[in-house]
């Protein structure tokens, strides 16, 4: 056993500290920091200074433009990147439909989508879930039917981020009413300037708008936009939903909160002193600390495994239960660390609260963001669905 | 021992149920949430018809109620309601202080609703410290700064807390007072509050000291915990009906056993945040008040965030949206904790009183 960084790994990391410290812009970084909502061109300029550096795709293989990094790469780069307040790299894209179509595409999807990904000519938004099927995912309704060279699409998806500042979208949609759940599903590629898509916003309960509604009526998606195979959607999209997993500890966003509540409490007064003096409040600070510790090195464990050519599986899910709720911890520790200021509403997304409260602590929406996160043990399979998965496998003998 | 309502208070809460079923449903809160005010004026005033305002004061003061168990069940409907309107700040804390001072026609008028107040004590780096004012008061001229002081805006007059010499004293400012500023913001969960700063603004003495707002402290108290207990069978009620009508897989949801537990659990923990607003209401008068409105506090808050958390997380993303009920309900739960101190803060308190 060996804890720490080889001395490749070691000079990796210096290499990403000076990328970030000498390319990351401030003015992002501060709205990072104070977790308020980032334009598109925040986002898509930041896409850019990574795309330049050859660093945006970090997990597509080089033949495709891509970084090709170690899991442990990754692992120090997000570390890294969370520590300096850099924007996540937006996943739909890269992370999501990349792996996908290098996999399952065919080569002129490939030549004609993968560059445009990491030029930002297009950004992508997932439609998979819909209002009957979220965590049952598999339960879809939004239908695909054949005409010609077109498939005619009509549905609804939900849940769908960023959407409103998309130009594509990858679906899931049913080709085959007759077959199983899980089966007469597809893969298909569609434009959102086409007639007949519709985006509506949802405001989430802390003012923001993040996510939305997809309506399609009578959408003709050409053929040459189905992905892989028709009625084999369902294997395409488990595989990208195992690589939507890895990283779901978010070890580097619970770090970057911790390192936040603390410095909330040290300038918070409680009777006389600084918060994080207080035996109460710090011991629960501590606790979630030890908890991460260990987290962080479950995390490692597992993309040390990975490293080594094993799949992740029961092990993403685990680390996605702990993951959540250590977040949600620190959510909630913030939103105490900062008393009586955590009521003022600071959506950026409500007309007439642009100003920021002036607060003394200089704490940003922290309330909001507690209550934004408890999204983290819902999406992308609930916790309940996780714990699921972890007892099926258990408990019939595999692992 | 009885726990049933008296005559009177079981007509209050059934009229003001009854009122707020009809008249306050999801599509107008949400309308008074998106109002540049945060509260309605029609609404403020039927409240006032209906009697509502004056069943917080007591006969003495002009109202017909006053006690801990008045205070408690019409906040426990205003909580289930999920009522944004600073009665809480406005009517019960600002008008119990003037009561206190002997301003009975402002009293009468703030019964009546026709007179708004805003109760400015917090300070900036003062947190939950009742003690805490650094605000100061030279030849009744007040100099300083407030935090988040609800419904400062809409106020009429500002009841402020400032430091004459090493006494705590309370003063009424006029709205347009000079060198008043005031600072408005939204808040989370609805209504609106602002940061206040004074600067040689003319106050006039009330005649009341850190002992005065501490008592109204204790009502104000009672009254957030039962309006969190209102929201906490909101939330329950609306999870509990999610449960039976949701389906996956092919069943509804409740039928699974991982959520139907889960959800035992909160019937069994919205019985003990029942009971600890009953202790709440009826410790009032003890000499041990504080401990039991601090045990209180402290409980309401930690089961306030777990039926507030496990009640969005068992709805999954629906939840999340602003315009469903819950999530306007929910953020009133975990921001009650914000408010007269939280769930440390009473943990404190209470090892420090049962100590003594």
């Amino acid at each position: 056993m060996d804890l720490s960084y080889s001395p490749d790994e070691q000079a990796f990391q210096t290499q990403v500290r000076q990328f970030l410290a000498d390319d990351l812009p401030q003015d992002i970084a501060e709205k990072v920091r104070l977790d308020t909502d980032l334009t598109k061109d925040d986002m898509e300029r930041w896409h850019a200074i990574l795309n330049n550096r050859g660093w945006l795709a970090q997990n597509w293989p080089q033949e495709y433009g891509g970084a090709e990094w170690s899991a442990v790469q990754r692992h120090i780069y997000d570390t890294e990147a969370a520590d300096a307040n850099a924007p996540r790299i937006v996943p739909f894209g890269l992370s999501m439909l990349g792996p996908v179509l290098q996999k399952f595409g065919s080569k002129d999807q490939q030549d004609h989508w993968l560059p445009r990904i990491l030029d930002g000519t297009d950004w992508w938004c997932q439609g998979y879930s819909e209002p009957g099927a979220g965590s049952d995912l598999a339960s879809l309704k939004t239908k695909a039917v054949r005409d010609g060279d077109h498939y005619i699409v009509n549905g609804q998806k939900t849940w769908t981020t960023l959407g409103q500042f998309a130009n594509m979208i990858f679906c899931l949609v049913r080709t085959d009413p007759d077959a199983k759940q899980q089966e007469g599903i597809s893969f298909l590629l569609i434009d959102m300037e086409t007639p007949g898509v519709e985006v509506r916003p949802i405001i989430l309960l802390d003012g923001t708008h993040e996510v939305n509604e997809v309506w399609f009526t009578d959408v003709k998606v050409p053929v040459e936009n189905l992905v892989g195979e028709e009625n084999k959607g369902w294997t395409y999209a488990k595989y990208l939903l195992t690589h939507e997993r890895t990283g779901l500890g978010g070890v580097g966003f619970s770090q970057a909160g911790l390192k936040a509540v603390k410095r909330i409490a040290k300038a918070a007064n409680h009777n006389g002193k600084p918060l994080i003096q207080n035996p109460h409040f710090a011991a629960r600070v501590a606790q979630v600390e030890i908890d991460l510790h260990a987290m962080a090195t479950t995390n490692l464990r597992i993309i040390s495994q990975a490293a080594a050519g094993e799949a992740p599986g029961l092990e993403a899910s685990m680390l996605k239960v702990k993951g959540s709720i250590i977040r949600q911890e620190i959510n909630d520790l913030a939103r105490r660390a900062v008393g009586p200021y955590a009521m003022p509403f600071a959506s950026e997304a409500v007309e007439g609260a642009n100003d920021r409260i002036p607060d003394p602590l200089d704490a940003g929406p922290v309330a909001g963001q507690y209550f934004n996160n408890r999204k983290l043990s819902i999406f992308g399979g609930s916790n309940e669905i996780q714990r699921g998965i972890i007892a099926k496998v258990t408990m019939s003998g595999g692992a | 021992m009885d726990f049933n309502l008296t005559e009177e208070r079981q007509m209050l809460q059934d009229t003001l149920r009854r009122y707020l079923r009809e008249q306050y449903g999801t599509a107008r809160r949400n309308d008074i949430l998106a109002s540049d005010t945060g509260f309605s004026a029609d609404i403020w005033a039927e409240l006032a018809d209906l009697g509502v305002l004056g069943a917080l004061f007591t006969e003495d003061m002009g109202g017909f109620g006053g006690a801990g168990f008045d205070i408690a069940v019409v906040f426990e409907e205003l909580g289930r309601a999920g009522v944004v309107e600073p009665i809480l700040d406005s009517a019960l804390l600002g008008g119990r202080l003037l009561a206190a001072a002997g301003k009975t026609d402002f009293v009468e008028q703030v019964i009546g609703g026709a007179l708004h107040l805003a109760v400015a004590h917090g300070e900036p780096d003062g947190r939950y410290d009742l003690d805490h004012v650094n605000t100061t008061a030279t030849d009744g001229k007040l100099t300083g700064r407030k935090a988040v002081v609800m419904n400062a805006e809409a106020a009429d007059h500002m009841i402020v807390s400032a430091k004459d010499g090493d006494t705590i004293a309370l003063y009424l400012v006029d709205k347009g007072a000079q060198g008043l500023d005031i600072q408005g913001y939204p808040l989370l969960a609805g209504g609106r509050a602002a940061e206040v700063t004074l600067d040689n603004t003319p106050g006039d003495p009330l005649g009341l000291t850190l002992e005065d707002y501490e008592a109204a402290n204790r009502l104000a108290l009672i009254a957030q915990c039962a309006e969190a207990l209102g929201a906490m069978e909101t939330a329950t009620a609306l999870t509990k009906d999610y449960l039976m009508t949701r389906k996956q897989f092919g069943r509804p949801i409740g039928t699974f056993q991982a959520l139907a537990h889960r959800m035992s659990d909160l019937l069994i923990e919205l019985e003990q945040a029942r009971s600890a607003v009953i202790n709440a209401a009826g410790y009032i008068e003890d000499k041990h008040a504080d401990m039991h409105l601090s045990a209180s506090k402290n409980l309401i808050g930690r089961i306030g965030r777990l039926v507030a958390e496990e009640a969005i997380q068992m709805h999954g993303g629906i939840a999340m949206t602003q315009e469903y009920e819950l999530a306007h309900i929910a953020k009133r739960i975990v921001m009650a904790d914000h408010r007269f101190g939280d769930t440390d803060y009473h943990l404190e308190r209470f090892i420090a009183l049962s100590a003594a």
